[in-house]
């Protein structure tokens, strides 16, 4: 009897658990936004992590391991470290593999969007992604055995006798470069292969968004179609391609594998992009796992940090540019 | 006449359109060099591609994918613990990032425009963005750093953290594309929300995200950097020979799976990375062997799944 009237007296407690639980439909509302928070997390704990784990180094050689040093010294026999030489090296062959990459797959970008015959453009587009697929480390093997000796090696020859004598070009352009051809220029031209896909596709995508009206009006006026393209469409795209490039550059500093295996690792005092080199991703692949000591892996960790932190701020503008074209083109008067 | 005309007072036109042959020679040149530039792009796609056949297929042969290495100086030997590894590495690369992932991407979808929403997209956008050297360096200071070892576990991680902005990304995507009937169907019949996203949104977009999981496997089966400080790398790992021993000393099937995973573990791209920079011409012989294992195993995946969903999309469209 007793417990009988005690079931029939509804528990609020109770009832207020099962209203709010009812149908389980809040704990997987908690479940999703969860883990959608784990994704905010990792990008944040990876950050936070690299800083706390480099605390030493940090503290040990302040600003001075990044800043500009002509004879910065990385020594873990002595314990001393600064990062510019790789810094220099990062910064050198990602602007090269830019510089090189951006009007290139603008041509694509162009041929695709606008002129190839409807039939060609998407086995053309898959194509092209196709190189981004490709691992790293095929890229690395590739170029060790085929493209540094067959075109890097003789091309850096012939800038050498050509730019390398120039007065102000000589700084970029000293030789000789090495015989099997490793070198910083070998890492700017295997880069420029690997970030053409990723500036392409997004260009591709910005100059498939403008709307059809800007091409009739310009074409109208009397306009060839490359005047078309040359002053209307790029400027009309032009954060959008922008923002590509960035998003490319983002991929260039910090690609690994390839640029490890052709870049010649070797800390030399020269600033030639004819001689080998280091970049901040190579010295870390190179050293991380044989590091002698303490401060010495934590001297590589903070270098991952300055290439975290130099990746995030790119993305950063990278996506807001692309983003703005995005809100900017009118869904309706897409072509 | 035109000159005069205010609506061309645009000088850069005024000047163009003097010189008509030029324009012309200008317009055509241009045009023809944007297909040139598209063949020189795809210039290396063929060459890799042609290379590594012709080089990988020399040395390719039964033993290769069924033997362990052996010492330098004897011939013969294989790849038998990179293809184990990989296979371990990205099963747990897959289960750590595919139930978060997915379940992210139902947050994103259905949420797109909240501060939360809006935070993730962002997140994922600059995880994919984040070089996979650093991915490696965070793997060894979360586990290997506190475990005190390398291990197949902490280089899963990293995999995993390679992998989730693809399965996030494709997952909303698709997820997007179930038409709201469907949901509201299910919502009608009684179904709580939870029951309506599993059993009716996911299968509904089962196929697009299965093709999600794909690219990241594929993706994520390629890197190495990631796993230089996590996996490590492992001549002698061997699944059967591990399970055996666990076995005979009579572990339970949790006890070796933990045992299994706690090993160092090597992976083809790992193995292909460390015998390019042996100077012995077999090992060279045998890392374009296990490129070209590799080489086709991306693209035998990314290729099957563009023409899946290009024939999906095009039977969508069709009605």
């Amino acid at each position: 009897m007793k417990t009988y009237l005690k079931h029939q007296r509804p528990n609020p407690l109770l009832a207020r658990v099962q209203r709010v639980f009812r149908h389980g439909d809040l704990p997987w509302d908690w479940l999703i936004a969860l883990m959608a928070g784990v994704v905010i997390l990792l990008v944040l704990g990876i950050g936070l992590l690299l800083w706390t784990t480099s605390a030493n180094a940090r503290a040990k050689f302040g600003l001075s391991f990044v800043l500009p040093t002509p004879d910065a010294s990385w020594d873990p026999i002595s314990d001393k470290f600064q990062a510019w030489p790789f810094i220099y090296g990062t910064l050198l062959t990602s602007i090269v593999a830019i510089a090189l990459a951006v009007p290139i797959s603008l041509g694509i970008a162009v041929f695709l969007a606008e002129l190839c015959p409807a039939r060609l453009r998407q086995p053309l587009s898959w194509m092209i992604e196709l190189l981004a697929a490709i691992p790293s480390v095929i890229y690395g093997l590739w170029g060790i055995f085929v493209f540094l000796p067959k075109v890097v090696a003789p091309f850096g020859d012939f800038l050498g006798v050509t730019l390398g004598n120039l007065p102000g070009l000589s700084v970029l352009f000293r030789g000789p470069i090495p015989e099997s051809g490793a070198s910083r220029l070998a890492a700017s031209l295997i880069l420029t292969i690997m970030i053409i896909p990723t500036i392409a596709a997004v260009s591709r995508d910005v100059f498939l968004a403008i709307p059809r009206a800007q091409r009739e009006a310009s074409l109208a006026l009397g306009a060839t179609q490359w005047e078309t393209i040359w002053q209307v469409l790029i400027p009309y795209g032009l954060s959008g391609i922008l923002g590509a490039a960035i998003l490319g550059l983002g991929r260039a500093l910090g690609e690994t594998m390839a640029v490890t295996m052709v870049i010649g690792n070797s800390i030399e005092g020269s600033l030639s992009l004819l001689r080998p080199g280091y970049t901040m991703s190579s010295i870390i692949a190179n050293e991380f796992a044989e590091a002698v000591t303490q401060l010495h892996s934590e001297a590589l960790i903070e270098i991952g940090l300055v290439l975290f932190a130099l990746t995030l701020v790119l993305n950063l503008i990278a996506r807001l540019l692309v983003w703005s074209v995005a809100r900017r083109t009118p869904q309706e008067a897409r072509a | 006449m035109t000159t005069s005309s205010p609506a061309l007072s645009n000088r850069r036109f005024i000047r163009s359109s003097t010189g008509y042959m030029r324009r012309q020679v200008v317009n055509r040149v241009m045009l023809s060099l944007t297909g040139v530039l598209t063949a020189l792009a795809l210039l290396p796609l063929f060459w890799i591609i042609g290379y590594v056949f012709i080089k990988g297929s020399q040395s390719l042969s039964l033993d290769f994918f069924t033997k362990l290495p052996t010492p330098l100086g004897i011939p013969g030997g294989g790849v038998l613990h990179a293809i184990e590894g990989t296979v371990v590495l990205t099963i747990l690369a897959g289960l750590f990032a595919i139930p978060p992932g997915v379940l992210a991407a139902f947050y994103v979808a259905g949420h797109p425009n909240t501060p939360l929403g809006v935070a993730v997209r962002f997140g994922t956008d600059v995880l994919a963005g984040v070089p996979s050297i650093v991915v490696g360096l965070f793997g060894y200071a979360l586990v290997v750093k506190n475990q005190g070892h390398y291990s197949a576990l902490a280089g899963g991680i990293a995999l995993a953290i390679i992998m989730l902005p693809t399965i996030v990304r494709t997952t909303e995507e698709m997820l997007k594309l179930v038409p709201h009937t469907l949901r509201e169907g299910s919502l009608a019949l009684g179904a709580p929300e939870w029951k309506t996203s599993l059993s009716v949104t996911l299968q509904a977009a089962a196929n697009g995200i299965l093709t999600g999981f794909l690219l990241g496997l594929a993706r994520a089966s390629g890197e190495t950097a990631p796993l230089l400080f996590t996996a490590l790398g492992n001549e002698h790992f061997e699944v059967v020979r591990l399970v055996q021993g666990g076995l005979r000393n009579g572990q339970n099937l949790g006890a070796i799976l933990v045992n299994l995973v706690e090993q160092p573990a090597d992976s083809l791209p790992l193995t292909m990375w460390k015998y390019a920079q042996q100077p012995y011409a077999e090992r060279i012989q045998q890392s374009w062997a296990v490129a070209l294992v590799l080489m086709l195993f991306v693209l035998l995946i990314n290729i099957l799944v563009r023409v899946w969903s290009h024939a999906r999309t095009s039977r969508m469209q069709g009605g």
